[in-house]
């Protein structure tokens, strides 16, 4: 069973969010993510100043097995990426909540906040892929 | 519609050791157990156990088994002495490789290691063309190990018991038979070490008893990149039935002496050599950071400053040892070494340099 922590949100392609006290937002993969993806090798992340809407593709994550698109969960600003990962990808696999976050994003709609899912309907989502 | 996967003797044992089981050719075998990248490394610095069990066993023997092999096989069986083995391939008419194997000379006869995936399709070649006086027998009711690593050999001392000094003293494609145990210093991961088959009913003490002189088990994963980084093909990703040895660098696996000796393939094999070899294999590293995948396509660039397609990509991977992507590729023979050549990565064109093989400097 993975780890899925109750005070994130989340979406069904695996990435989590966590609201800052400053209203931004820390975006990065799950653990059920890392897990299935297997050891990560490199890590593609979005340029500092990129606006992007909800859905659009943020970055890429490639493991030992396949290359993954990182979507963003929000609509925003990126204010700040984990520079870390282009030397230690392994964070991601070791820390997915932690040290392996990807990107901080200025948010245009806090509104959109509210249609993220919460880590019960995420376990809902990881138990359906079996 | 699915069958149900075989389980090698070994597979509790590695459910227990937490493995990650796939199928893989019609056997339930692991992937890793728990990081890839950790057997890997642990394989290249101490030593590393496989479960190489799914492999087909088939052994030859009779009056005509030497006769039959010469014909069967692009090696030479007939210069290998009792107690040596060689890397070859067994070649459709046209000179397409139908599988890559190892053939041991043995006291009585052969026995070849042919690939689990091929094996329906390599016992039906071989049945179709057996010699008088052979007799082909698969034993399946052997498992079989890979011990692999600097540190592989010293290790598995103990468990090798008063075969390790003789075991010590063979070169490699060497082997001997210890009772029951068939013991070849051959392998897949360039490191020293070595191989052995031997009956099912042992393999699970056997693996007990290497696990504890501190060898690490190691999965499908690691195997495929430890193997790639040594430059060894896979069958079914490097080579294929549509493609010739000469164009997968295993034309040093064709003996061509004696002329007279008419194996399948050859004279297909020897037209495609009269002619000119039209594709050729090999390897590349991608400059910068990222990871190479089979089925990439790689570019030539043009005098007007685009990219034309020269080949693709057979076998890619992030390279554990070099921390790089690496790769083999099948490119058009015309291609000068010395072009400039890219492969298309998510829709850039990433420079990659044309590189020797083996990656890494083998050991075996």
């Amino acid at each position: 069973m993975s780890d899925i922590p109750a005070e994130l949100k989340y979406i069904a392609s695996h990435e989590w969010v966590r609201l800052e006290a400053d209203g931004t937002v820390t975006v990065g993969v799950t653990d059920h993510a890392q897990d299935a993806l297997g050891d990560v090798v490199y890590v593609e992340l979005p340029e500092i100043d990129v606006v992007l809407s909800a859905g659009d593709e943020a970055g890429v994550v490639e493991s030992v097995k396949a290359a993954s698109d990182i979507y963003t969960p929000l609509s925003g600003t990126v204010i700040a990426v984990n520079s870390t990962l282009e030397d230690a990808p392994e964070q991601v696999n070791s820390d997915p909540y932690g040290d392996g976050w990807f990107f901080k994003l200025r948010l245009a709609d806090a509104g959109e906040l509210e249609e993220l899912l919460d880590a019960d309907a995420y376990a809902e989502v990881c138990d359906a892929e079996g | 519609m699915s069958t149900a996967l075989q389980r090698t003797p070994l597979a509790d044992a590695h459910e227990a050791a937490g493995a990650k089981m796939v199928p893989f050719f019609g056997w339930e075998m692991p992937l890793h157990y728990g990081s890839q990248l950790e057997e890997h490394h642990a394989v290249r610095a101490v030593g590393g156990i496989f479960d190489v069990s799914h492999m087909t066993v088939v052994d030859v023997v009779g009056p005509g088994a030497t006769a039959y092999l010469q014909r069967l096989l692009t090696q030479d069986v007939a210069t290998l002495k009792v107690g040596e083995a060689s890397y070859g391939a067994m070649l459709n008419e046209r000179g397409g490789v139908i599988d890559d194997l190892i053939a041991y000379r043995r006291e009585v006869g052969y026995r070849l290691v042919v690939n689990a995936a091929t094996r329906d399709r390599d016992l039906a070649w071989m049945t179709e063309h057996l010699g008088p006086d052979v007799v082909l027998t698969e034993r399946d009711e052997l498992a079989m190990l890979a011990v692999q690593g600097p540190e592989a050999l010293a290790r598995a001392q103990a468990w090798l018991g008063a075969a390790a000094p003789a075991v010590d003293a063979l070169g490699a494609f060497a082997f001997l038979e210890a009772g029951d145990r068939f013991l070849a210093r051959t392998g897949y991961t360039g490191e020293a070490g070595f191989e052995v088959i031997l009956p099912a009913g042992e393999v699970v003490d056997a693996w007990a008893a290497l696990l504890a002189a501190g060898l690490k088990p190691a999965g499908l994963g690691a195997r495929d990149t430890l193997r790639l980084e040594a430059g060894m093909n896979l069958y079914g990703q490097d080579m294929d039935e549509t493609v010739s040895p000469l164009e997968a660098n295993m034309g040093w696996t064709v003996a061509w002496a004696p002329e007279d000796r008419a194996f399948l393939g050859r004279e297909a094999l020897a037209a495609q050599k009269a002619a000119g070899v039209p594709r050729r294999q090999v390897g590349l590293r991608l400059e910068g950071k990222g990871v190479l995948r089979s089925g990439l396509t790689v570019c030539q660039a043009t005098p007007e400053g685009g990219w034309a397609p020269v080949g693709t990509l057979t076998s890619g991977a992030f390279s554990p040892t070099l921390k790089e992507g690496i790769a083999l590729a099948r490119l058009d023979a015309g291609v000068p070494k010395a072009a400039a050549l890219a492969v298309e990565l998510r829709g850039q064109f990433r420079p990659v340099q044309r590189c020797r093989l083996p990656f890494i400097k083998k050991h075996s």
